[in-house]
């Protein structure tokens, strides 16, 4: 490399790094530091893991933290399975004009915001929404329903954000598998769903992974959707991370628990990748 | 490459095992297939050569039943085919990229239709071996699709057809991805292939060199229609149509109008006025009538003399025009004094090397060597 276009090279490297190192790096060497920091008295601090055995000592606390990640597993699961056959329908099934207006269509709520959508469905779920609404007019039900406030609200909410994260990688990948290794299969003498097993979803495996990992890490980090749709009864871990920041005013905690959310979320992707046999940056690097 | 072990099916019955009747396919206004009939003895090595857009494929995606036929019957060893989904049928296709699985390495790959029909485990590790063994690629199983070689990967998607033992094996344009060099190694090995195992072969190209080298019979498609089904030779020689003989191999074409009809014997005039005298076996053209004359550059004799040419054969005074070095398939562009070139293929006597553009030459060609088409059949 010339010494000019070694500059560009930095240059161009500039924003990226000042934003890694900036908004990323430092201020978690920050937080780290608040976590390891215990309060002993007004303005007096000791270092210590106190605000991690605080963690493990309150029951609260880390069944949050399992609760949040068995449902964050579980809205990722759920997404896959819905997200699967549509992106399947989308990149094999349509040609065209229909895949592009298909394809339009699964972007289009978001460009609403996520507080205006989860809105739109407490509207819906709410005890005096549409869906009981309509249950009772019909006779189905004699009293007004409440179906917001509970877990199964939450999920819908969670599967609902999180959908397009899933279909977008998965129909980039299933368009780059080629027609005739389909037909192939069926001309050996395979069936339907022994061509999926052994065709469609190896070829898909990255990008399943990939739309995983992204629902997965917005599903455990979603603040909006839990409290609003889970209600008070419902905690979500992030809800908790921002009562120790803001209502209690216990840095130190709040910090802990980033962390523990942090390795949480880094644990389940390495465990996912390990279990699915992939790496990565094949994953991420493809989409 | 081991093929001394010809243990393939020698018993030949009358049944042929693949018999298309009257075989057709619209797609909305358009006739992809039209009113297709032919029978392919077990066996034996069947091409369908056409140019792109002709229907061969679309014919080959019904016989292997991808598409549906709108009418006409097509049949498997006797048993009707109609209704038979792909992955039911006998037959298995190699297809134009080789379609091998990237998520599966080669023994997988040769083993994915053993294991789609429930056979055991190791039976499959054996057949797979055998078979990869009988295609020349012993102990390949582990490795992975992109490791091989072009041609290593053609023979590894014919061995997985092979494995399942199909009553006909469909190959579409398999060679079309291969350079030259591979595609004429391929040729050879492709029909050794067929002889070792001794399985019918349906071959689509567009190659007419693939088709006249490989096949016991080569049927000539053109939009929709088979022009001729014939043996190579027979293709080659007696070409039944204007399509043919001027899709299949080299010849030169001349525009000509029938000046007199004596029995077998034509006298023609090309447009740019040049005589010639063509013998058709079939005299079904009149005087006045517009006529197609194609004749093959090796029917054409050139000499610098003219000496000992006899004037019961067309014989003209030429220059030449160009002289095209290719080897073994050298030729020459000479111009007739009306102006008609011909193109001629050069002796490999050397007697014609210093031929340069601008040389006096004469060319002759016997009568019997042409053929005669009336010009509306193209």
């Amino acid at each position: 490399m010339s010494d000019t276009s070694k500059l560009g090279f930095y240059l161009l490297l500039a924003p990226i790094l000042l934003w890694l190192v900036v908004l990323i790096i430092l201020p978690h060497i920050g937080l780290f530091f608040v976590s390891i920091s215990e309060k002993i008295g007004p303005r007096e601090y000791e270092t210590g893991f106190g605000n991690y055995a605080t963690f493990f000592g309150e029951p609260l606390y880390w069944r949050t933290f399992a609760r949040t990640a068995i449902m964050s597993v579980m809205a990722t699961a759920l997404t896959l399975i819905l997200g699967f056959p549509i992106a399947y329908y989308i990149a094999k099934l349509t040609r065209g004009r229909t895949k592009t207006t298909l394809f339009l269509m699964c972007m289009i709520p978001f460009w609403v915001s996520e507080l205006v959508r989860t809105f739109g469905w407490m509207i819906l779920l709410r005890e005096t929404g549409v869906i009981s609404t309509t249950l009772q007019r019909l006779g189905v039900i004699s009293g007004p329903v409440e179906l917001l406030y509970n877990d199964t609200a939450i999920m819908v909410g969670l599967v609902y954000t999180s959908i397009l994260f899933m279909v977008v990688p998965l129909v980039t990948t299933l368009d780059s598998l080629d027609d005739s290794l389909i037909e192939a299969g069926y001309d050996l003498g395979g069936t339907s769903t022994s061509i999926m097993r052994e065709i469609v979803i190896p070829h898909a495996m990255p990008g399943i992974v990939s739309g995983c990992i992204v629902v997965f890490m917005l599903s455990l980090g979603n603040y909006l959707t839990p409290i609003l749709l889970g209600g008070k009864d419902s905690l979500w871990f992030t809800g908790m991370i921002y009562t120790q920041f803001i209502t209690r005013f216990n840095w130190e905690l709040g910090s802990a628990l980033g962390f523990l959310l942090l390795g949480l979320s880094s644990a389940v992707v390495f465990l996912g990748l390990k279990l699915s046999g992939q790496s990565l940056s094949e994953t991420m690097g493809r989409t | 490459m081991p093929f001394s072990t010809l243990r393939g099916r020698t018993l030949t019955n009358a049944i042929p095992d693949l018999s298309c009747k009257d075989l057709t396919k619209d797609f909305d206004a358009f006739r992809a297939v039209d009113h297709v009939s032919f029978e392919v003895p077990q066996g034996s090595f069947f091409s369908i050569l056409g140019p792109s857009g002709c229907g061969k494929t679309t014919l080959l995606r019904m016989i292997a039943g991808f598409q549906s036929a709108s009418s006409g019957d097509l049949l498997i060893k006797g048993k009707s085919m109609i209704d038979v989904p792909p992955n039911k049928r006998p037959v298995s296709m190699v297809f134009q990229h080789l379609a091998l699985f990237p998520t599966m390495n080669i023994g997988d790959n040769v083993g994915f239709g053993l294991r789609q029909r429930g056979v055991g485990r190791a039976d499959i590790t054996r057949r797979v071996g055998e078979v990869l063994e009988r295609v020349g690629l012993p102990g390949v199983s582990a490795r992975r699709i992109d490791q091989l070689s072009g041609g290593q990967k053609q023979r590894v998607a014919i061995a997985r057809c092979m494995v399942l033992e199909p009553d006909v094996l469909l190959l579409d344009e398999p060679l079309g991805a291969l350079d030259l060099k591979l595609r004429e190694h391929m040729k050879v090995e492709l029909k050794s292939l067929q002889a070792a195992f001794n399985t019918t072969f349906v071959y689509i190209t567009h190659d007419q060199s693939e088709a006249l080298v490989m096949s016991d019979n080569v049927a000539v498609m053109n939009h929709g229609r088979f022009e001729q089904i014939g043996a190579p030779h027979e293709v080659y020689h007696n070409p039944g149509t204007a399509f043919v003989a001027g899709f299949v191999g080299d010849a030169n074409r001349i525009e000509a109008k029938v000046a007199a009809v004596n029995g077998s014997m034509l006298t023609l005039t090309s447009h740019a006025g040049t005589q010639m005298s063509v013998e058709t076996g079939t005299a079904d053209l009149a005087v006045g009538q517009s006529a197609q004359v194609f004749l093959r550059p090796e029917a054409i004799e050139l000499s610098r003399s003219g000496e000992g040419f006899d004037s019961d054969q067309n014989v003209s005074r030429c220059t030449v025009n160009s002289v095209l070095f290719n080897g073994a398939n050298s030729s020459v562009i000479v111009r007739d004094p009306q102006g008609n070139s011909l193109n001629a293929v050069m002796p490999q006597t050397g007697a014609f090397a210093d031929l340069r553009p601008g040389d006096e030459i004469f060319t002759r060609w016997h009568p019997a060597k042409a053929r005669c088409y009336l010009a509306n059949e193209v």
